[in-house]
């Protein structure tokens, strides 16, 4: 008797399995979007961030070779098993067509590796690690908004070049933060300048002052804060009130705009960051931001931007290619330029996205005259000097 | 000189941070302390409360401007109240039955109102600032201390001497402590039990109000500052000795300077070392350090 339940059992989850399957070319086309929807990096990419996935795929008409298209939505609570188990649990059940992945660069590794084995696209965008890209590089990852090279060539090399030689990192203790530490250094000693040393804190630590007394010591001139979201937020209140600021120049590695206007102008002026992307750089940029504005009462981040820019780019595709065949969009992304408000840039054979990547300085309390007017471009950095060249990449795809 | 490999100044500095965190658990598990005791309620809303306590001064400034001063008295009142509510409401039901009860519903009341900010204010985070009183800082000699955290400590061990005070040598601590040991004859002496375990239940809220405040200038005050803290305050709250008010207080300043100097030693560690003493102490003493074993 038993037995004969588990057969039928069993029989009938295969023959679920089976159904679900087959309708896949004409079924819906699904995009998935995994992040942290609830814990310290929510404000910066979050519901926000699915909102515009869920805009891209309205604008672009609700379908695409005549499949509606559906967005399905996670939390991944900054845990890799989490992330790669629902990734896992789309692909296989609900026969997602692409993968978006959101902030934190541990669960995006993780993404990328189930993508990868299951040969479907993975666009991340809010995860910083340039790993994505480089030694761990898949044919199926499209590293989409920024990276830690990128910020670290920006942002350091253009505070190294203005005499600031000798640096202290207060780095979060986990992928990304490793690898924003290792390419900051990197580009630190090219440019002529030392490390001094470093401190790891653990994610989402309470109270940064031990680390910044260590930190004080050292005698650096530059104090890099290696973290982001909350990490950042808190470190640099505490750093204002130890006063580090008096003796050594903090640089913010990766800061996103709400980091700015939740600290306020009085505690981030004067503060140098890279992005990718600024609500009021132009027309097109500030038209996306006053739809934004209007819902959520405050300007979008780069990677929210970068979540739209993004999901248009993969519709484009599958429009083009006229199927949702995971090598022909991979090979059509990677030769065409994308031309819209967030970018103009290509993504090349390591997946990585190419596009300009800006220096910007938060304005001080007087020159700020809108709301979430905070920031002056200092400079606008190619892509090609941002990013890792091809020539220097650990990446297997790229032939050299 | 150096002691354990590093400048003394700086290990004094650290030892000196040490006891600031140390300081502010102790307050936060005084709280807890308090209300397991005398209530037998495992309040896992308590961290909950703090962040509320810390949004209700950030909330009275932006919107009426009220001082940092006034919100000191001001945002633990309206947590107290919060307190009763949550007391009168849910907490009255559930005593005589198992603790687990008390725990879950707490637990759950802290994810409702963490998730009503979340939802409201983001997870960015609010700045409070430092009171103009307190701003700058004094050179100590082995390092520079700003004048806010030395208050902190102050208001701290003054919140916490007073608690003690008013339950172990007062007249109202008595009923209160005889209350919770035989309610039933207490009552038929003419004291109202049930008023009583209100206004304890909503004076631990309100302690864990004014943690919030206190800590609102120092930290950014987000709806998620509440649950990073709350796990360590329960270590602090089991290490002293469940209920022990003593315990709680002499643990959570041990414990801030044990964590302070694992951040000099062995950063990395410095989330988990709390829960390693935690082990090792109820290996020793099951009962926790100040406990009495039942």
């Amino acid at each position: 008797m038993k037995l004969k339940t588990l057969v039928a059992s069993l029989a009938i989850g295969l023959g679920t399995t089976a159904a679900l399957a087959q309708p896949a070319n004409n079924g819906p086309v699904r995009i998935g979007f995994i992040t942290d929807m609830s814990s310290l990096y929510a404000d910066i990419d979050g519901p926000a961030g699915a909102e515009m996935i869920k805009w891209a795929v309205q604008d672009f008409g609700g379908s695409v070779l005549g499949r509606p298209v559906e967005v399905l939505t996670a939390d991944h609570q900054n845990k890799a098993d989490v992330a790669s188990s629902k990734a896992r649990e789309w692909m296989d059940n609900q026969n997602l067509s692409m993968l978006v992945g959101g902030t934190s660069s541990g669960t995006a590794l993780a993404m990328a590796k189930v993508a990868a084995e299951k040969k479907r696209p993975f666009i991340s965008i809010g995860a910083g690690s340039s790993r994505l890209t480089n030694e761990d590089c898949t044919p199926y990852t499209v590293h989409y908004a920024y990276d830690t090279v990128a910020l670290a060539k920006v942002a350091g090399s253009a505070l190294v070049k203005a005499g600031s030689k000798n640096w202290y990192f207060l780095t979060a203790d986990y992928a990304f933060g490793h690898s924003l530490e290792n390419d900051a250094a990197t580009v630190v000693k090219a440019n002529g300048g030392t490390v001094a040393g470093s401190v790891r804190h653990p994610l989402n630590a309470s109270d940064f002052s031990s680390f910044l007394l260590q930190a004080q010591g050292s005698k650096a001139q530059i104090l890099a804060l290696a973290n982001a979201g909350g990490d950042f937020t808190n470190a640099m209140k505490a750093a204002k009130e130890f006063g580090i600021t008096k003796n050594m120049k903090v640089a913010g590695l990766l800061v996103f705009i709400n980091d700015v206007h939740s600290l306020g102008l009085a505690n981030t002026e004067g503060l140098q960051l890279a992005d990718s992307w600024y609500w009021n750089q132009d027309d097109a940029s500030r038209k996306f931001a006053k739809r934004f504005f209007d819902k959520y009462k405050r300007m979008p981040s780069s990677l929210q931007a970068a979540d739209y820019s993004a999901t248009t780019a993969y519709l484009n595709a599958v429009k083009a290619v006229g199927s949702t065949d995971s090598d022909k969009i991979m090979a059509h992304l990677k030769s065409v330029q994308q031309n819209d408000f967030y970018t103009k840039g290509k993504v090349r054979a390591d997946g990585r996205m190419v596009h300009d990547m800006y220096l910007f300085q938060v304005k001080g309390t007087k020159e700020s005259t809108t709301p979430w007017d905070y920031y002056k471009t200092v400079a606008k950095v190619p892509g090609e000097q941002a990013f890792t060249s091809l020539a220097d990449s650990k990446c297997s795809l790229v032939k050299k | 000189m150096e002691i354990f490999g590093i400048p003394h100044q700086a290990f004094l500095g650290q030892l000196m941070l040490g006891l600031v965190n140390g300081a502010f658990y102790a307050m936060l598990s005084l709280g807890l302390a308090v209300i397991f005791g005398l209530l037998d309620i495992v309040n896992f809303a308590h961290g909950a409360l703090y962040m509320v306590g810390a949004f209700a001064a950030w909330i009275m400034l932006e919107r009426w401007g009220v001082n940092y001063w006034l919100a000191l008295v001001l945002a633990p009142l309206v947590v107290g109240v919060l307190g009763v509510a949550i007391e009168r409401l849910f907490l009255k039901h559930l005593y005589g039955l198992d603790p687990l009860y008390g725990l879950l519903l707490t637990f759950g009341l802290a994810l409702i109102l963490e998730g009503a900010f979340r939802q409201q204010y983001g997870v960015s985070g609010q700045s409070y600032p430092v009171p103009e009183l307190l701003s700058g800082a004094t050179n100590l000699g082995f390092m520079i201390l700003p004048n806010y955290r030395a208050w902190v400590v102050l208001a701290s061990i003054a919140v916490c001497l007073g608690t003690w005070f008013l339950i172990e040598r007062t007249r109202l601590g008595a009923y209160l402590r005889a209350g919770t040991e035989n309610a039933k004859l207490v009552q038929a002496f003419g004291v109202n039990v049930p008023l009583m375990v209100m206004l304890t239940y909503g004076a631990g809220a309100a302690l864990a109000g004014l943690a919030g405040v206190l800590a609102a200038p120092i930290i950014q005050v987000t709806p998620l500052m509440g649950s990073n803290l709350i796990i360590v305050v329960f270590a602090v709250v089991v290490i002293g000795g469940m209920g022990s008010i003593l315990g709680s207080v002499v643990t959570g300043l041990g414990l801030g300077v044990v964590e302070g100097l694992t951040r000099v030693f062995y950063p990395e560690a410095s989330n988990v070392v709390v829960f390693v003493v935690m082990v090792i102490v109820l290996m020793l003493r099951p009962a926790g350090l100040f406990g009495k074993s039942a």
